[in-house]
């Protein structure tokens, strides 16, 4: 199916993670949380730190800084020479990458599985020991910019997400670009790197997980060997940030690019995320997502907006609640030709008010709930994916048992629960209204 | 949102398996054969499907036919509208997808264990009793429309399309096989059933599975759903052979940072010197941080967020492509610096170090790839696609470690061309010569 590709967000599936495979979790002495992921079915490992650091950790003015310095992650240390950390991944036939949200920063590596002994000798030595030339810093803040010029100032979408973003976080750091903003990314120094390096990356401030053909015993072995000895960091606290004030006036977001080719409304709501041991209203906002804009055809959206009427040639809604402190939910509607972005945005708010007013369908419920059940088995066809989503959930500060009780979380959702979620949720006081609008000729 | 540390671009190459995993070829009783390997440990099902041919099949005049008959399949089937097939799908879970390319047209599917029956059924009603009712032709024909518009503004799309247009001249590679605003705003009902017929026949199929299915289940699945299909489907195109230039080429465009699309001709997947060529891509711009390219344009430059260069073995022709984006005010500096490293590469070809480099890692990668159902029925039938022998997994490795300095040398000379070397430059790049 030809698919647009200036579509702003991604579907969310009825995510589920696995609970049949087995996990087991472990702590070092200095710290250091470990998660095994046992798949036998081929000689695959998959190993990954997660640093409880990210862009909302950042200090004010030095925005992009968390990703820069897992740029430079990839430099060198006193064993080994600057551009060898991935050569050498490289040549044991491996493939590793990096990766930076607001909540943590990550790293892995996927090896055949004999191949963990050198994975974790390497990852735990540039935990602690990074060496970086200031010649190394002045090229890599080049690669930096260059991508924030392809991801984000290519792209009118990532614009106008950057700048609703901006405008829904009053005061919590959320609302700071994760790539920066690109005067303060300019400024990074090698200094500010390693500030954040310094305090952050330690063996108390992070999460191992081994994903594959492992058996924890030899991973718990491998791991005191190579990250027992690293010294824990005395500047790890609890992560206290700024906290949103009450929500009293709605937002709106026009953002105008000679670049936009078809114009889309999106509205984002400020939404609760999945908490230790309550994880109840981020499961009804997920069912709720997945009934207003999960599927393109039998979607509360799509069905009034492409099927019932022709006004609209997309459709969708998304949640994700694994952060620390704030979701948000959204929805989305690409006007066909000749609707206005006003008679789109009314339109979506007429479903949206029909919805908490008839409340969902049986059968679409019944068909979210079999999706449930059954993503619960093709996640185990995917190891490397069931990893990222512990080593996220952990890191924002769930449990285990709250991981694998996720599953059952969404099953116990009940009608009454998802309305009651879109009540309170989608309050336009809380949101930001964004319009992707065509720039005029210039002259008129 | 996630920042990658590296972006990956196209890898044309898909493929190997480790040594003990078994692989069966399965003919049913209609004469269809579909590779499998059998494994019951999760209780499901992936299933991967190839019509040879493709968007490359449009009747002229009839651009986007194949691409949107592709997807009106699962938009209402047999006595299902597109609300109804919607819902029988989702209700047992199962997953279907159909993807058109220029050589093939492709079928996913995954289905638990336990709704085996009732999602062949389902996909059977789809691949031969498509409905094409006229309100969904025209809603999903405006959802085409609206990403045509939307190519007309990325830059991306106005690089490649610009590059085959230059490359492939009256070819249907030379223009894409979505179409045209006007082909797709005039194409008809009867457009798309001849596209449907054209497209998806038996003389063209291939199929591979991986999960929970025995033999026997997939031998009887496989006549169950291709019953009804045409036995031969439209004539393919013929070759095309490269005849473009050396030179730069520029499509205006206004945006901060240029894409750039870089390449010439290649080689077929069966040549001879294929995997010294193979070789000498992953050392010259495969998309690792060790790659040349990479080294060059990026670690030591800051030039670009990521480059990369692959081997385009197709149907009916065959290139060697790259691709990168750089500021407008630096990527006169990059393509200079690719330029020099082609010419550089051409000439003295590797290292002895960068061979066995190269070797580890290819030869260690390979078995990752089979870690999973979808990648292993991926795997299989893109095998089939390239008409390797079902033994290939086991020997791939051996092909990779046969490659010596001087096959990587003789085969740098003959298809790293730096006097063919074309670059279409979507964006306002500043100091570049003008146009050739």
């Amino acid at each position: 199916m030809k698919t647009l590709r200036v579509v702003p967000f991604l579907l969310l599936a009825a995510a589920a993670p696995a609970v049949a495979q087995t996990v087991t979790d472990f702590e070092l002495s200095n710290g250091l949380d470990v998660v095994v992921i046992e798949d036998h079915r081929a000689p695959v490992v998959t190993q990954m730190v997660w640093y409880r650091v990210g862009a909302a950790d950042e200090s004010p003015g030095h925005s992009g800084i968390a990703h820069f310095l897992e740029h430079l992650m990839f430099q060198g240390t006193e064993k080994i020479a600057a551009g060898q950390f991935s050569a050498t991944v490289e040549r044991q036939g491996g493939d590793d990458n990096a990766f930076t949200s607001w909540d943590y920063t990550g790293y892995f590596q996927r090896i055949a599985a004999d191949r963990l002994d050198l994975m974790m000798e390497m990852e735990a030595d540039r935990m602690r020991n990074l060496r970086l030339t200031e010649e190394d810093v002045v090229t890599e803040r080049e690669v930096i910019l260059a991508e924030r010029s392809q991801v984000t100032d290519s792209s009118p979408g990532a614009l106008l997400n950057e700048q609703m973003r901006a405008a829904m976080f009053l005061n919590h750091p959320y609302g700071i670009p994760i790539i920066g903003w690109r005067h303060e990314m300019e400024a990074l120094s090698r200094e500010d790197a390693f500030s954040v390096y310094r305090q952050f990356y330690a063996p108390n401030n992070a999460t191992l997980i081994v994903a594959g053909d492992v058996d924890p015993a030899t991973v718990r072995a491998l791991a005191d060997k190579h990250y027992g000895p690293l010294a824990p960091s005395d500047g790890i606290g609890p992560r206290i940030r700024p906290q949103e004030p009450p929500a009293l006036a709605e937002r709106r977001v026009n953002l105008k690019d000679a670049r936009v080719s078809e114009p889309y409304v999106v509205r984002s709501y400020l939404a609760p995320t999945r908490s230790s041991g309550d994880q109840k209203e981020a499961a009804a906002l997920t069912v709720l997502a997945e009934l207003l804009g999960g599927s393109g055809t039998t979607s509360e959206l799509a069905r009034a907006l492409q099927f019932d009427t022709q006004k609209a040639v997309y459709s969708s809604a998304y949640y994700d609640g694994t952060a620390i402190d704030y979701a948000t939910f959204g929805v989305v509607v690409m006007p066909a030709p000749g609707v206005s972005l006003q008679e789109a945005e009314d339109a979506m708010d007429k479903v949206l008010a029909d919805f908490i007013a008839k409340g969902p369908e049986a059968e679409a419920f019944a068909r979210i709930k079999t999706q449930v059940r059954a993503s619960q088995i093709y996640a185990r066809d995917d190891v490397g994916s069931l990893a990222r989503e512990y080593g996220a959930g952990l890191t924002v500060g769930l449990t285990i048992a709250d991981i694998k009780s996720w599953p059952d979380a969404l099953q116990a959702v009940t009608p009454e629960d998802v309305v009651a979620a879109a009540k309170t949720v989608l309050d336009r006081k809380a949101s930001v209204t964004g319009w992707l609008m065509q720039a005029e000729e210039a002259g008129q | 949102m996630i920042f990658l540390r590296s972006l990956c671009l196209i890898l044309v190459w898909a493929l190997p398996a480790h040594a003990e995993m078994n692989i069966q070829s399965v003919t049913s009783k209609g004469g269809i054969t579909a590779w499998l390997v059998q494994d019951s440990a999760i209780p499901f099902t992936a299933l991967e499907i190839q019509f040879r041919g493709g968007t490359s099949l449009d009747a002229p005049g009839k651009r986007g036919a194949v691409n949107l008959m592709t997807a009106l399949i699962e938009e209402g089937a047999g006595d299902l509208d597109a609300q109804g097939f919607a819902e029988a799908r989702d209700g047992m879970a199962a997953s279907l997808s159909f993807r058109p390319y220029q050589d093939s047209v492709s079928v996913s599917a995954k289905f638990l264990t336990e709704f085996q029956g009732p999602a062949i059924d389902l996909l059977h009603l789809a691949l031969t009793k498509p409905r094409f009712d006229t309100d969904v032709v025209e809603r999903v024909r405006g959802q085409v429309l609206a990403g045509l518009r939307a190519d007309a503004k990325d830059p991306e799309t106005l690089a490649s399309d610009t590059f085959n247009r230059l490359a492939f001249g009256s070819h249907p590679y030379a223009t894409t096989g979505d179409g045209t605003i006007d082909t797709v705003t005039a194409l008809t009902r009867d457009d798309l059933v001849a596209a449907h017929q054209g497209a998806l026949s038996r003389d063209r199929i291939y199929v591979a599975a991986a999960g929970d299915i025995s033999p026997e289940e997939l031998g009887a699945l496989l006549d169950r759903l291709f019953d009804g299909l045409p036995a031969t489907g439209a004539p393919l195109p013929g070759r095309v052979e490269w005849t473009l230039a050396k030179g730069i080429t520029k499509v205006d465009f206004p945006t901060p940072q240029s894409v750039v699309i870089f390449g010439h001709g290649g080689l077929k997947r069966n040549d001879p010197d294929f995997f010294a060529a193979f070789v000498l891509n992953e050392v010259l711009g495969g998309g690792r941080f060790s790659a040349r390219l990479m080294t060059e344009v990026r670690e030591k430059r800051g030039l670009t967020y990521g480059i990369s260069t692959g081997l385009a073995p197709m149907d009916h022709a065959e290139m060697m492509i790259g691709q990168f984006s750089s500021d407008n005010d630096k990527v006169a500096d990059a393509i200079k610096v690719v330029q020099d490293e082609w010419q550089k590469t051409a000439t003295e070809g590797i290292t002895e170090t960068e061979l066995a480099d190269t070797k580890t890692y290819l030869t260690g990668a390979y078995p990752l790839r089979f870690d999973g159902n979808e990648a292993i029925a991926n795997i299989l039938v893109g095998m089939q696609m390239e008409d390797l022998p079902i033994d290939y997994a086991i020997n791939r490795n051996a092909l990779v470690n046969a490659v010596t300095l001087d096959d990587v040398k003789r085969v740098a000379a003959r298809i790293l061309a730096p006097e063919a070397l074309h670059f279409v430059v979507a964006g306002q790049p500043e100091g570049l010569p003008p146009t050739r």
